[in-house]
């Protein structure tokens, strides 16, 4: 599916015009938002199980504890969302989310300035990290699964360097106000998420790069061929991965106050992360989907272990029941084979 | 003859053979019992638990797929057995069929998924190892099984008998010699590199290939709960995640070897010397005590530094 939306909108067109157009696009714009929707409508079915089951209600501290906890692997979702965009993947973000964590419980200390420079130099380590992969990539022309693979053991290396045992700590006035909540009970996560969409992605998916990801995903011959700047776009997708992966572990280190190099957590993270792509509706083959979809795959993931939570279910059964599920969402997915016209197109 | 030769070996295990060499030579220059026949069988015994889940590994991305199942199929490979073991007394017959049974028994599952259903087999398997490590958890209830391995498990994984060789190593050399045989000489393996070149071509020619993608699944769980039995076999008894730390290195010494990951192009050659590259690599790395943290970055850096040589894709430029 050719996921890339017609020419970029000339700004001063009339507010009729822009309607009309929108009346004629609605189809593509709808099933382009499918798989998003879809992830929504699952979470908040699921949330409002979980929190009209859970003894304390809908309260302010279960809504955070819920928030907090989807947060992180929304933004490690996130990260992975956009190279995949391309037809790529970053195998790396759980370790990127490790090492981040490992330097932010060493740098983000002290006053509120020791603790801006740490941040600072936790999202620049994150672009670092990412432009590594992208260069591995592009200039290296590796495959991206076995290119992050071994940059992968790279950042874990990193994080041991830093943090050979658990510990460290971070400012605590800051961390808890990442993890508390706003006056009106809105948690600061979700804040985070939503600037992050409304500042970061949508601005990135309607600028010319973003534009050209997707292209790329859709097809990098013909985007090639049509000037686009496919190394650069691909190149641009790694570096992101790597920012929010770091955010990831910002945020990590806010939840915890302390670093450790976890490599069963970056692992799982890694994993977790596309199952969240997947569930939130973005092909892994490119071209299709989006960031904003994959927040809600996160969610519909962390709430699956929060519903066998309340519902008393024997933790044994746990890891068997994600699996299903996991494969149950994907499996809905061939659903699309009962329409295929031409067998030949199911081949590539 | 000699030039021929040379000629059929191709690049990548002419270059992974030069990174073998150097990898003795560097951990020669650091200690001589590096060099000694002793250590260097104790190493190809390390490596033959690795090149068993690596032709599994091959298999499957020699057709453009992936399995993430490996590590908990492994896991499930080494408990089923001690399982089946504490079951069948005497004797513990039934521990290695059954262990191998429940291996191919993932691996369809997994190829039905992906052939049939059309699931990325990256996001298909990643599921079905979170199956098989449910399944293993609500098995084990968390803990690590109290059964033991039996006398043939550990017969196969430590003992040495013929030529003093370890028997790890000759059960690899059967595992290996069939596998080039199917690749090789089969219409399987032939459609198996047709698949990795053309999945349409090869659904044009009438041929069916979801039964070859179901099969190299298989053959890959099989292989993945086999190297499972003999790990078990090797500490005698199974415990939980014990088949975490071979995804990665399988993967790794399969491409080091020169399989494209794309599928469709490696040979069995290649995958022995990625096999071999990894397992040195793992070891002189260990044996130089350097910390943790240093292992681990020179080992990302030398796999980049491996595949930034012989590696790459095509210059673009379509």
């Amino acid at each position: 599916m050719i996921d890339v939306l017609p020419q970029p909108r000339p700004g001063g067109r009339s507010l009729r015009g822009r309607l009309a157009s929108l009346r004629s696009d609605w189809p593509h714009h709808l099933s382009s938002a499918r798989g998003a929707l879809i992830a929504f409508g699952l979470f908040l079915a699921m949330f409002t199980v979980f929190v009209s089951e859970h003894p304390a209600g809908f309260s302010r501290n279960v809504v955070n504890t819920a928030a907090n906890k989807g947060a992180l692997l929304a933004l490690v979702a996130m990260a992975q969302t956009i190279p995949v965009l391309t037809s790529g993947l970053d195998l790396s973000v759980g370790m990127v989310f490790v090492l981040t964590n490992c330097l932010a419980s060493t740098l983000m200390v002290g006053n509120a300035l020791h603790t801006a420079l740490g941040v600072a130099a936790v999202l620049v380590t994150g672009l670092a990290c990412g432009a590594l992969n992208g260069a591995l990539v592009v200039l290296g022309r590796l495959q991206p699964i076995i290119a992050t693979l071994a940059t992968s053991s790279i950042y874990f290396g990193g994080a041991l360097w830093l943090r050979p045992a658990p510990g460290g700590g971070i400012n605590e006035e800051f961390a808890d106000f990442m993890t508390g909540s706003l006056p009106g009970g809105i948690p600061v996560a979700v804040v985070l998420l939503l600037g992050l969409v409304l500042f970061g992605w949508i601005p990135y998916r309607r600028s010319v790069i973003g534009r050209a990801a997707y292209a790329v995903g859709s097809s990098e011959q013909a985007a090639y061929m049509s000037g686009v700047p496919v190394a650069r776009a691909k190149f641009l997708t790694y570096v992101l991965a790597g920012l929010f992966s770091a955010l990831a572990g910002l945020l990590l280190s806010c939840l915890t106050e302390s670093g450790e190099a976890n490599a069963m957590l970056g692992g799982s993270y890694t994993l977790s992360s596309i199952a969240a792509v997947v569930v939130g509706g973005t092909s892994l083959f490119g071209g299709a989907g989006g960031a904003v979809g994959s927040i809600f795959g996160a969610f519909v993931l962390r709430t699956i272990g929060d519903l066998l939570f309340v519902f008393n279910m024997d933790p044994l059964w746990q890891p068997l029941f994600l699996g299903v599920v996991l494969l149950v969402a994907v499996g809905l997915g061939s659903l699309r084979l009962l329409r295929v016209k031409n067998r030949l197109d199911l081949f590539r | 003859m000699v030039a021929t030769l040379v000629r059929r070996i191709d690049k990548p295990v002419l270059a992974a053979a030069g990174g073998i060499v150097l990898l003795l030579a560097g951990g020669g220059l650091y200690s001589s019992s590096f060099l000694s026949p002793g250590y260097l069988l104790q190493q190809l015994q390390v490596a033959s638990f690795l090149g068993i889940v690596a032709t599994g590994a091959m298999l499957v991305i020699l057709l453009g797929q992936i399995d993430l199942s490996v590590p908990w199929v492994i896991t499930m490979g080494g408990m089923m057995s001690v399982a089946a073991a504490g079951w069948a007394r005497p004797g513990g017959w039934l521990a290695i069929p059954f262990a191998v049974v429940c291996g191919v028994g993932i691996g369809l599952v997994n190829g039905i998924g992906v052939a049939y259903l059309r699931i990325p087999s990256m996001i298909f398997t990643l599921g079905m190892n979170a199956i098989a490590q449910g399944l293993m958890v609500v098995h084990t209830s968390g803990f690590a099984p109290q059964d033991r391995a039996t006398p043939t498990m550990q017969f196969l994984s430590v003992g040495r008998s013929l030529l003093g060789i370890p028997n790890a190593v000759w059960v690899w050399a059967v595992v290996g010699g069939l596998t080039v045989l199917l690749l090789g000489r089969t219409a399987f393996g032939r459609r198996v590199y047709a698949i990795g070149n053309s999945e349409r071509a090869v659904f044009l020619s009438r041929v069916n290939g979801n039964l070859v993608v179901v099969g190299c699944f298989a053959a890959s769980g099989a292989l993945s709960a086999f190297a499972g039995m003999l790990l078990a076999g090797y500490s005698t008894k199974a415990y939980q995640a014990m088949g975490d730390p071979y995804l990665l290195p399988a993967i790794a010494a399969v491409v080091l070897g020169g399989t494209s990951i794309l599928g469709g192009r490696g040979t069995y050659l290649g995958t022995i010397m990625g096999v071999l590259v990894v397992t040195l690599l793992q070891s002189i790395l260990g044996i130089v005590q350097m910390p943790e943290a240093g292992r681990q970055v020179i080992y990302g850096l030398v796999i980049i530094a491996m595949l930034l040589a012989y590696g790459r894709g095509e210059k673009s430029g379509f």
